[in-house]
């Protein structure tokens, strides 16, 4: 925000008050980021096509906006504009209406807190990190909102497996963070970054070996956080038709379409600001700080679209054997891990 | 809770005692992906666990059985494609195996080759959806549009030859409709050689992938017994270790003049009948398909591909007569009466689908819905044939 403060007082000059600075920066930040969502949504449901048309051999869209379907998204969004607008007769009708909004507006609130350039950051919080972990935990309420009040039995499925999906995989997503906060001694996201200045060896999933497997731990989690292939219980579109939601129409089902893709974004811009150094370029002095970090986020992207489309979907016991029994353990190790080799490397946090 | 206290123990069975629960009765179908066309399954759930299971068939009835007695003999054979529409070359098979039989005609040897051919081909084609598909019920996208690719191959092969790509309507009482077409031979051969490398890929995808074990190991165990009770045939009694098949243990057409054996379950990643062993039966035929093809081309001969004997309107005499023949699902039974017309009498079709199904009303409960629904992909049934 700190960019956008100082952009207004040049252009402003002595014309607003510190407070109306602050509520300048801060709305046009919010409209940014608000934006940033939308071009996630765009942006990624085309990637997403056409990387599963790569995989798939099958070229995904090819006739909307002449070079390779580029304006698909656009048509898609326009289509489903005219949709109409359907409740279910016997749904639940506020929490109904309500649950895509809450799990959209869960998604961008934790964008507030993402270091994309130094000094471009929304709100500079202490508890950065913190503070990304809980309001994107508000998409679970939010899906259980949309299961139960679709009054739909394949939605409620599809809730209760989200829900106790999204609480289990917390655990070892917030887990395999915390040796980096060991490490940088502050949940502060722009410090997490500007500690691992100085090329990709100083880069934190490559700090040492239980920071390499939190690293993995951390992508493996997300990948489930967000309900994505090979996690994408809620939905199980062979199991439960289409999850917590079947039953919405038109752009109500265009906001969970835009939170999924936004989360998506957003755990890889948290793993590379946390794990693959943020802003930092491979090596030499910070260049185009903003776009080596969308870069990196998107490569990570990328990576989650391939598994998505390579494997097959774990069963719901499965995936809790597979968190529980594997992942928190896992992460509690590379936490006590890090902590010995910080202090045998003589390290301070 | 005060009787927990006193030791009493807090197993399911009491937490639902407790909190008044009962059975969640869920409709899954007849617009359901999971069940392959329009099936409707009745489960009653306990939370994730599947505590019973009622299939109701019947949506895509349509009187098949019946109109036979209104058709000529050749009429029906249209008829016969529609039952399982992903394998019409095989049903087709059946129907004109059981006429000639009752009307003891020779088919030309030409005819019977090309005919061995298309009918392996359409197993091919068959087990490429089967297999496609169960990927798709575990999530795995890819592996069906793979399966997709190879069998449109075989559809090109097969319009060529008989102007159709999903119902043929090619083979004719005493022999076929056409002769095959210039370069069939090469067609043929050239796909069989691009089959043979792609299985491998869709085992190194699919088969052996780790997650893909785990949904389908030790899940939906099929024994024999169940299977004999059911009247289960086809890759779901081969995947329960028992090697039997028509083209072997009751041949019919020149089956009997080639060499391939007959892939079973044998529990290599869990138990002897569980889907993996049905999956991989269907995957190995392809090989054995492939074998069979080979030699059929080998051997085919010029000459007519029709039984020159048969007049235009075909009268078979007085009788009844069961045949079965094998088809991608299974044994494929055609029970004709025949009162010496020109139209059949009564027919009876005994389709393997039917069979294979009604056994999920067995095995299902106890199993997580998950593995439900990959039971169900494991059977491999096709709607059309089911209700007829």
């Amino acid at each position: 925000m700190q960019v956008m403060t100082d952009l207004f007082a040049r252009i402003f000059g002595d014309g607003l008050s510190p407070v109306g600075l602050l509520v300048a920066g801060g709305l046009t930040m919010a409209l940014i980021m608000a934006l940033v969502m939308a071009l996630c949504a765009i942006v990624f449901t085309w990637a997403e096509r056409k990387v599963a048309g790569f995989i798939q051999s099958r070229y995904g869209p090819m006739r909307v906006g002449r070079w390779h379907g580029v304006l698909q998204p656009v048509a898609d969004m326009v289509k489903i504009l005219g949709k109409e607008d359907i409740v279910p007769q016997d749904a639940d009708k506020p929490l109904f209406l309500l649950a895509p909004f809450v799990i959209f507006i869960g998604s961008l609130m934790a964008w507030a807190a993402i270091p994309f350039a130094p000094g471009f950051i929304a709100a500079d919080l202490d508890l950065g990190l913190f503070y990304i972990f809980a309001v994107s935990s508000a998409a679970t309420i939010g899906i259980l909102m949309a299961g139960w009040a679709s009054n739909n039995k394949w939605s409620l499925y599809g809730a209760a497996r989200g829900a106790a999906q999204a609480v289990s995989y917390e655990i070892p997503l917030t887990l395999a963070c915390i040796p980096v906060v060991m490490i940088t001694g502050s949940l502060n996201m722009n410090d997490i970054v500007i500690a691992q200045q100085g090329g990709i060896w100083h880069w934190h999933f490559l700090h040492d070996p239980f920071l390499f497997v939190a690293f993995l731990l951390y992508f493996v989690a997300s990948i489930a956080e967000v309900n994505r292939g090979p996690f994408d219980m809620p939905e199980t579109e062979s199991e439960l038709v289409a999850g917590y939601h079947t039953e919405y129409t038109g752009m109500r089902f265009a906001f969970f379409f835009l939170a999924e893709y936004a989360n998506l974004f957003l755990v890889s811009c948290v793993a590379t600001a946390v794990f693959l150094g943020g802003w930092q370029p491979l090596f030499g002095p910070v260049f185009l700080p903003g776009l080596v970090f969308v870069i990196k986020a998107v490569l990570l992207v990328l990576l989650q679209m391939w598994l998505r489309w390579t494997l097959p979907r774990l069963r719901v016991d499965q995936l809790m054997h597979v968190c529980w029994k594997v992942m928190v353990p896992l992460a509690l190790i590379c936490v006590l891990g890090a902590g010995i080799w910080m202090l045998a490397t003589g390290q301070t946090g | 809770m005060s009787e927990t206290a006193t030791g009493r123990g807090w197993g399911a069975q009491d937490v639902r005692r407790e909190l008044h629960s009962e059975l969640l009765e869920i409709n899954m179908g007849p617009q359901h992906p999971a069940t392959h066309g329009v099936l409707r399954l009745l489960v009653h759930t306990d939370g994730e666990i599947v505590q019973g299971v009622t299939a109701h068939i019947g949506y895509l009835h349509r009187c098949a059985e019946k109109i036979a007695e209104g058709c000529d003999w050749r009429q029906w054979m249209v008829y016969t494609d529609r039952f399982d529409y992903l394998a019409p070359i095989n049903m087709n098979f059946g129907y004109a195996v059981a006429v000639e039989r009752m009307l003891g005609v020779k088919v030309p040897e030409r005819a019977e080759h090309i005919r061995v051919i298309c009918a392996e081909l359409q197993r091919i084609a068959s087990h490429l959806i089967a297999i496609g598909t169960f990927g798709l019920d575990m999530g795995a996208w890819t592996p069906l549009l793979y399966c997709f690719r190879e069998r449109e191959e075989i559809l090109n092969i097969l319009e060529r030859i008989s102007g159709g790509r999903m119902l043929y309507n090619y083979f004719d009482i005493g022999g076929l409709r056409y002769d095959a077409y210039e370069g069939f031979e090469r067609d043929v051969l050239d796909f069989v050689n691009i089959m043979e490398q792609k299985i491998p890929e869709y085992d190194t995808l699919l088969s052996y992938n780790k997650i893909f074990i785990e949904r389908t190991a030790d899940v939906g165990v099929i024994d024999v017994a169940t299977c004999h009770a059911y009247g289960c045939t086809g890759p779901v009694l081969r995947g329960a270790g028992v090697p039997f098949d028509c083209r072997k243990d009751d041949p019919y057409s020149i089956y009997d003049r080639f060499e391939f054996d007959i892939p079973y379950g044998e529990g290599e990643q869990g138990t002897v009948g569980d889907c993996w062993d049905r999956y991989m039966v269907r995957m190995r035929e392809m090989y054995e398909s492939c074998r069979i093809i080979r030699q059929a081309v080998d051997a085919l001969p010029g000459g007519p591909v029709k039984a020159e004997e048969l007049k235009k309107l075909v009268k078979v005499p007085q009788g009844s007569l069961y045949t079965r023949t094998e088809s991608s699902k299974g044994e494929i039974g055609y029970h004709i009466f025949a009162d010496g017309g020109s139209k059949p009498f009564r027919t009876k079709v005994r389709s393997p689908s039917f069979s294979n199904l009604h056994v999920i009303e067995k095995v299902g409960p106890g199993m997580m819905l998950s593995d439900l629904v990959a039971t169900i992909g494991s059977l491999d049934i096709v709607l059309g044939e089911i209700d007829r």
